[in-house]
């Protein structure tokens, strides 16, 4: 059987497999749609968190940026893991003593302001939608390379698994099939990295092979040769970063916080019986999620050894089948410049110009291929990163509906409303969200990669104050809550306006303010957010005696 | 149930935890990660320069060991101030 028959049994298997757990596992009230009806337990719980979490751009993106980025790669393999150390500590348990439905919920409990529960809610839908576009155009990308139909088609395919155990199962059919698609991706994931590894180093472990001996006889380590490599071609050493310390720092730390404060993935933490229970299910989380981003930056420097021995100095007429089947799809191009029909592969410290152009998202997906694996492995990469897309779609439509139906419906415009006409309500969202989210897939706005770094920034510098300083201190009052809000947000989604839409030309380092790219400044909302909420507070009224009860309350695991 | 004083004692304690586990969490990403990466490179071990092997390994290690040091931290302390959450059949677990 070839990559492309491959690819269809290992997609289909996976899909029947889906549809089989949705089926088996349908809502039947609004606490099961929200919810779960909060009975899943801890691990279960951190697998389908770990799921939703790990996204096309984990499964398919992260592995090739690092391979190109070295050791700044590692903004987010700690921003992406170190946010859940925060949510563990800081947020989770007290959510779920809290323990409602969702994350504008608590905003506006908290707060005793429908303002805060409107602002909260608004934030949360385009945090959503800006995510699930992304996810559909990868699923768009993995079905137009592999099984041969047009991107457009495989968004619509897409659309409709997800449509169907979303609106079908709500967050208790997502739950179960997350956990398969967990175990879909990590194994996808895991397969052809031992294979490269064993090739490469010897070694099975990718995470001991990435620091191991290469095994072509040299008895040089994988790493050493990746930097001597990198700076015979002029690309830097691996090991070596480029970007400035201070913006490292600020990115790491916006990527942390926005974790943290993204509502598909604090909403889980209601999904779990007990308070201890969200703390141990944000460390099983983690530890799911660390498999993977463990092995990735292995994955990263695999690929690039492979991919810079194989191609430098080649002549164009010898190349290897995977390399024309990517030239194929535009996403590897060379351009002869010298006329020598050899690729020049270079980077820009090199005095030879560079003639190879590659697309960093295929890295993970042409990786098995660059190292000769077997065609099912490829077939299997597929099923994972469709996997990885879908898992995090659902979260995010649920996400999307629930912030419509209970907070805008129920809790805002409409509250003499039925449990069954609210579940409707919600499942009639979660099916106009897919569509729309799949019509997204298919007419991308430009700036879908932008936008990811909106998300995290807008997260970060509006959710995560809001909640900590809910939980932390009993002084903080809707006044101060509101007014850091919307100061963190609107700084900095206007940063990131100036920077990638007003002026792309300024977007280098020299223009940034304190060196501060739009990918960190959320860092810096946040703070701004934290000092005006105080600020505001100190000179406005405390928050009500029942208010600050609440809180003692939610400090506090067992029911009084 | 709780005196508001146990409450409160039981939050400081919670609050200290929080504390130290937090500055062991920014040592290792933001501190041997970033800003001492340099330094630290100095050191090898095996293949990895030390600083690298933290930034894109040891500090994710870390991370896991740290919430579940801190779930077993509280279970504990829930216990000792009588605050968990009972079963609503059976008493305790």
């Amino acid at each position: 059987m070839n990559v492309q028959a491959w690819t269809f049994v290992m997609v289909a298997l996976s899909f029947a497999l889906y549809i089989g757990i949705a089926i088996w596992s349908r809502a039947r009230s609004t606490d099961d749609f929200y919810v779960a009806a909060a009975q899943v337990s801890p691990v279960v719980n951190g697998m389908a968190t770990a799921a939703g979490w790990m996204s096309a751009a984990s499964f398919i993106s992260m592995a090739g940026l690092i391979a190109f980025m070295g050791r700044d790669g590692s903004v987010y393999l700690m921003g992406w893991t170190g946010g859940y150390v925060l949510l563990a500590l800081l947020l989770a348990p007290y959510l779920r003593k809290f323990g409602k439905y969702t994350v504008p919920d608590f905003v506006g409990d908290r707060y005793y302001s429908q303002v805060a529960r409107i602002v909260a809610v608004v934030c949360a839908i385009f945090i959503s939608f800006t995510y699930v576009a992304g996810q559909m155009r990868g699923v768009g990308i993995v079905f137009s390379r592999f099984l041969g139909v047009g991107i457009n088609t495989g968004v619509v395919i897409g659309m409709g698994i997800v449509f169907f155990y979303a609106v079908l199962g709500g967050m208790k059919g997502i739950t179960y099939t997350q956990v398969a698609q967990y175990c879909v991706l990590i194994f996808a994931f895991l397969v052809p990295a031992i294979f490269i590894s064993l090739l490469l180093t010897g070694n099975p472990i990718p995470q001991l092979g990435f620091g191991g001996v290469l095994t072509d006889g040299s008895g040089v380590y994988l790493l050493d040769r990746l930097d001597g490599l990198g700076r015979e071609l002029g690309f830097g050493a691996y090991t070596d970063g480029q970007k400035g310390t201070l913006d490292v720092f600020f990115i790491t730390a916006a990527l942390m916080a926005g974790t943290a404060g993204l509502p598909h993935v604090i909403v889980r933490f209601y999904t779990v019986p007990k308070v201890w229970q969200a703390r141990s299910s944000a460390g099983w989380a983690l530890l799911f999620i660390a498999l993977l981003y463990t092995t990735a930056p292995a994955v990263a420097a695999f690929a690039r050894a492979n991919l810079l021995t194989t191609v430098s100095n080649m002549p164009y007429r010898e190349v290897p089948t995977w390399f024309t089947n990517w030239e194929a799809t535009g996403l590897i191009q060379f351009e002869d410049k010298n006329g020598d029909g050899l690729i020049q592969y270079t980077g820009p410290a090199s005095d030879i110009p560079n003639e190879l152009t590659i697309d960093r998202d295929i890295i993970v997906l042409a990786n098995p291929e660059i190292a000769g694996l077997p065609p099912w492995v490829t077939g299997l990469v597929a099923a994972g990163g469709l996997a990885a897309a879908l898992s995090t779609a659902a979260g995010l439509l649920l996400v999307i509906s629930s912030s419509i139906a209970h907070d805008l419906v129920k809790k805002t415009i409409r509250p003499s409303i039925t449990e069954k006409s609210e579940l409707l309500i919600a499942r009639v969202t979660a099916g106009v969200a897919v569509v729309i989210s799949g019509y997204l897939g298919i007419h991308p706005p430009g700036f879908v990669a932008e936008v990811v770094a909106l998300a995290f920034g807008l997260a970060a510098s509006s959710f995560f104050p809001a909640i900590l300083l809910g939980i932390f201190t009993k002084k903080m009052n809707n006044h101060g809550a509101v007014s850091g809000m919307v100061a963190g947000i609107t700084f900095t989604s206007l940063y990131i306006a100036y920077f990638k839409f007003l002026h792309p030309e300024l977007n280098t380092a020299e223009h940034w303010w304190l060196g501060v790219s739009p990918e960190g400044i959320g860092t810096i909302g946040m703070a701004l957010n934290f000092l005006v909420a105080w600020v505001v507070a100190s000179f406005t009224e405390p928050p009500p005696l029942e208010i600050q009860q609440f809180v003692e309350e939610i400090r506090v695991p067992r029911k009084s | 149930m709780q005196s508001s004083g146990d409450k409160r004692e039981y939050w400081k304690r919670n609050l200290t935890y929080v504390g130290a586990l937090l500055a062991i969490w920014f040592l290792v990403s933001f501190g041997f990660g970033i800003l001492l990466v340099e330094p630290l490179n100095r050191i090898r071990i095996g293949g990895f320069k030390l600083g690298f092997w933290f930034a894109q390994q040891g500090s994710i290690y870390v991370f896991v060991i740290l919430i579940f040091v801190y779930v077993r931290l509280m279970n504990r302390l829930d216990r000792t101030y009588d605050v968990h959450e009972r079963d609503e059949r059976e008493d305790g677990s």
